[in-house]
């Protein structure tokens, strides 16, 4: 098993016609994802390297029958994009792009409470279950199939920590976002991560900024049956200033990375420093 | 992107919130005029866009006519956090009873907007929250229907206890959130918000910050835009697509992605040495952004060393590399440079950098490890 992905997910790309569209299209279907169509308004009857597109989310879905979706166009188009995924009934939609509103995007997960729809970012990655599939940007090398659920606020540092399992290699990693706002959060990956037969130890890489972590900590203290591992980026990073990701800002004093990491602590997270350490600290709990 | 507090009231004004009269000021004769129309005594306050101004004097209240001109010069010659003071703001002096606390922000949690309503006005809310989180009144903001009426009136009756304050207090929440929604803001603050002698609220003060990432549906912030508040050099870099901020440190970071860039800076300060910036150089960078970035982090006299890690994925090792000699080749960089780059045509960059002087590594703790070293060493 693996979270959110795997190998029956049917797949659409929404933005296929663009150039990272049909580029990220072509790589996931290479690395073995059912793309099973694509979306881009006005191109419908069109093919992308053999991939049918579509005008339409829910054309698309009930000619496809596709579950999973992912967004690859700017974000001022990005949100409108997310509006008709869920409008279709699509059950995971992953949106990549960076510099949604934060109001848009608050008002898009209004308009997805009590529907089917999981929304995974925006500005994430993706999620990718190694050897089985990919839906997200991230590069297939650096992942290998194997036991250990990442979970992370950002990008190529999910990328070096899962390179850092080593041997044990990944059951799912999974990029959440970096933005204030976003649709799936720690929490919600670490009960999945907790019910996934194939998923042995859990890594939470965090960073500066809001208080997902010390949320996820308290859940972890209180339910989580497997070994968790925490890391926290931004212990050197000033105050009120917006480190790169739009929610990675320690603000009134709260946020910081001592808070997180005593957080973690306090929950019986073991917390790690360097991405080197991982592969000891796994073998000693694994 | 925040805004100065003048700035902030026209908003208020325009969204139908009473404010002070005032005028914005930017010469002592101005503030002269300015005192003159309002009537004394009046409050003349620094525009300046960091906070604890007042502790730091850009906050005095004048009595007599001929101290204008002086004091008005004394708080436009300051520099309050390193900012100068470029404008400041003549008020008049309300008759105040008593001082709240209302803002709205995004609670990350609820994933709504939330107001803050609290008795302690002129308190920073995040103190009064540390020390006396049951003194806030939290609203969450459903963003479909806007702050309800009876939302904003048992706020209002938390904070006053009588039905007619509570009622007032409702219609400036509701127009606070007007401003808010209106104009993509991450934050909108009224601290504090005074009673009057006659009953009647005003804003005694006002903070605005927008979101940068609706910026592109507000050209109108441009003008707004306060530059001389912000490091020159981050300027230039997030024109170039790259995001910077600028640190006290010796060892320059050039890194892809934000959270590998925080990462890399905490490993520099593990071991022992002290990060003069931090760098990301975005998802798919050309030759020409690493170019830049290089020149952004030379034009720090503090960096000793510059340390490059990249984890290629969109981003390719052979671009930063080809940057990175290009870099070398304008300028005469007498910088150690340690270079660190795995994944996307990783071997390709390799192969670019051999033989020159450029100090490669294979690990991020070999890596940081070198370029403190370089950098003269731990500490």
């Amino acid at each position: 098993m693996s979270i959110l992905i795997d190998k029956k997910t049917r797949l659409l790309v929404q933005g296929i016609t663009g150039r990272d569209g049909a580029f990220h299209a072509l790589a996931m279907k290479g690395y073995g994802t059912q793309v099973v169509g694509g979306v881009t308004p006005g191109k419908g009857g069109q093919e992308v390297e053999g991939i049918p597109v579509f005008d339409s989310v829910a054309e698309a879905a009930e000619k496809t029958g596709a579950d999973a979706s992912i967004i690859f166009v700017p974000a001022v188009f990005a949100t409108d994009a997310m509006y008709e995924a869920i409008d279709a009934g699509i059950r995971l939609v992953v949106c990549v792009a960076e510099g949604v509103p934060t109001m848009d995007m608050v008002r898009v997960l209004e308009f997805a409470r009590g529907r089917a729809t999981r929304i995974l970012g925006p500005n994430c990655p993706g999620v990718i279950s190694p050897g089985k599939a990919k839906v997200g940007i991230m590069p297939s090398a650096s992942f290998t199939p194997g036991c250990v659920g990442v979970v992370s606020r950002s990008g190529t540092l999910t990328y070096e920590i899962a390179a850092n399992t080593g041997a044990f290699g990944q059951s799912s990693v999974v990029g959440i976002g970096g933005d204030p706002v976003i649709g799936t959060n720690f929490l919600d990956c670490l009960q999945m991560f907790n019910d996934d037969e194939e998923t042995k130890a859990i890594v939470l890489v965090g960073e500066i900024g809001g208080t997902d972590e010390e949320r996820a900590a308290q859940w972890v203290k209180a339910k989580c049956t497997k070994p968790v591992f925490g890391f926290i980026a931004g212990h050197t990073a000033p105050e009120g200033k917006r480190m790169g990701h739009a929610g990675a800002i320690i603000s009134g004093g709260s946020g910081t990375a001592a808070d997180k990491v005593k957080a973690f602590e306090a929950a019986g997270i073991e917390v790690i420093y360097e991405p080197q350490e991982l592969p000891a600290r796994l073998k000693s709990r694994l | 992107m925040k805004i100065h507090e003048y700035q902030a009231k026209e908003l208020f004004r325009a969204a139908g919130i009473a404010v002070p009269r005032e005028k914005v000021c930017a010469t002592p004769e101005e503030a002269v005029a300015a005192a003159r129309e309002t009537g004394l005594p009046v409050v003349i306050k620094a525009q300046v866009l960091v906070g604890g101004r007042g502790k730091a004097g850009g906050v005095k209240k004048v009595e007599r006519a001929e101290d204008v001109s002086d004091v008005a010069a004394g708080i436009l010659g300051m520099k309050i956090k390193g900012l100068a003071v470029g404008r400041v703001l003549v008020s008049e002096c309300a008759d105040i009873k008593s001082e709240y606390y209302v803002g709205i922000v995004i609670d990350r949690t609820s994933r709504r907007p939330m107001l803050l309503a609290s008795a302690a006005g002129g308190v920073e809310i995040e103190q009064v929250a540390r020390e006396t989180p049951e003194k806030i009144v939290r609203v969450a903001i459903d963003p479909g229907v806007g702050l309800l009426g009876f939302q904003g009136r048992n706020a209002g009756m938390a904070l006053f206890g009588d039905a007619k304050a509570a009622r007032d207090f409702a219609g400036v929440a509701a127009k606070l959130y007007r401003v808010f929604a209106a104009h993509d803001c991450s934050l909108v603050e009224i601290n504090p918000l005074v009673k009057l002698g006659d009953g009647s609220l005003l804003a005694l003060d006002a903070k605005v910050n927008f979101d940068d990432n609706a910026d592109f549906r507000h050209r109108e912030w441009e003008a707004m835009r306060d530059l001389s508040a912000e490091e020159p050099t981050e300027v230039e870099a997030k024109a170039a697509g790259l995001s910077y901020i600028k640190l006290e440190g010796t060892v320059g970071c050039i890194v892809n992605g934000a959270g590998l860039a925080m990462a890399t800076m905490d490993m520099v300060k593990r071991y022992g040495g002290a990060p003069a910036n931090f760098l990301d150089v975005g998802g798919s960078s050309s030759p020409e952004k690493m170019a830049t970035a290089m020149r952004i982090i030379l034009s720090d006299a503090s960096v000793r060393a510059i340390l490059v890690n990249i984890f290629g994925g969109i981003t390719r090792c052979d671009d930063i590399a080809t940057g990175l000699l290009a870099a070398k080749k304008q300028a005469d960089i007498r910088v150690p440079i340690v270079a660190r780059l795995t994944g996307t045509n990783a071997e390709a960059a390799r192969a670019l950098l051999a033989g020159t002087d450029v100090t490669p590594a294979d690990t991020m703790s070999e890596a940081v490890k070198k370029a403190v070293a370089l950098a003269g060493g731990a500490r």
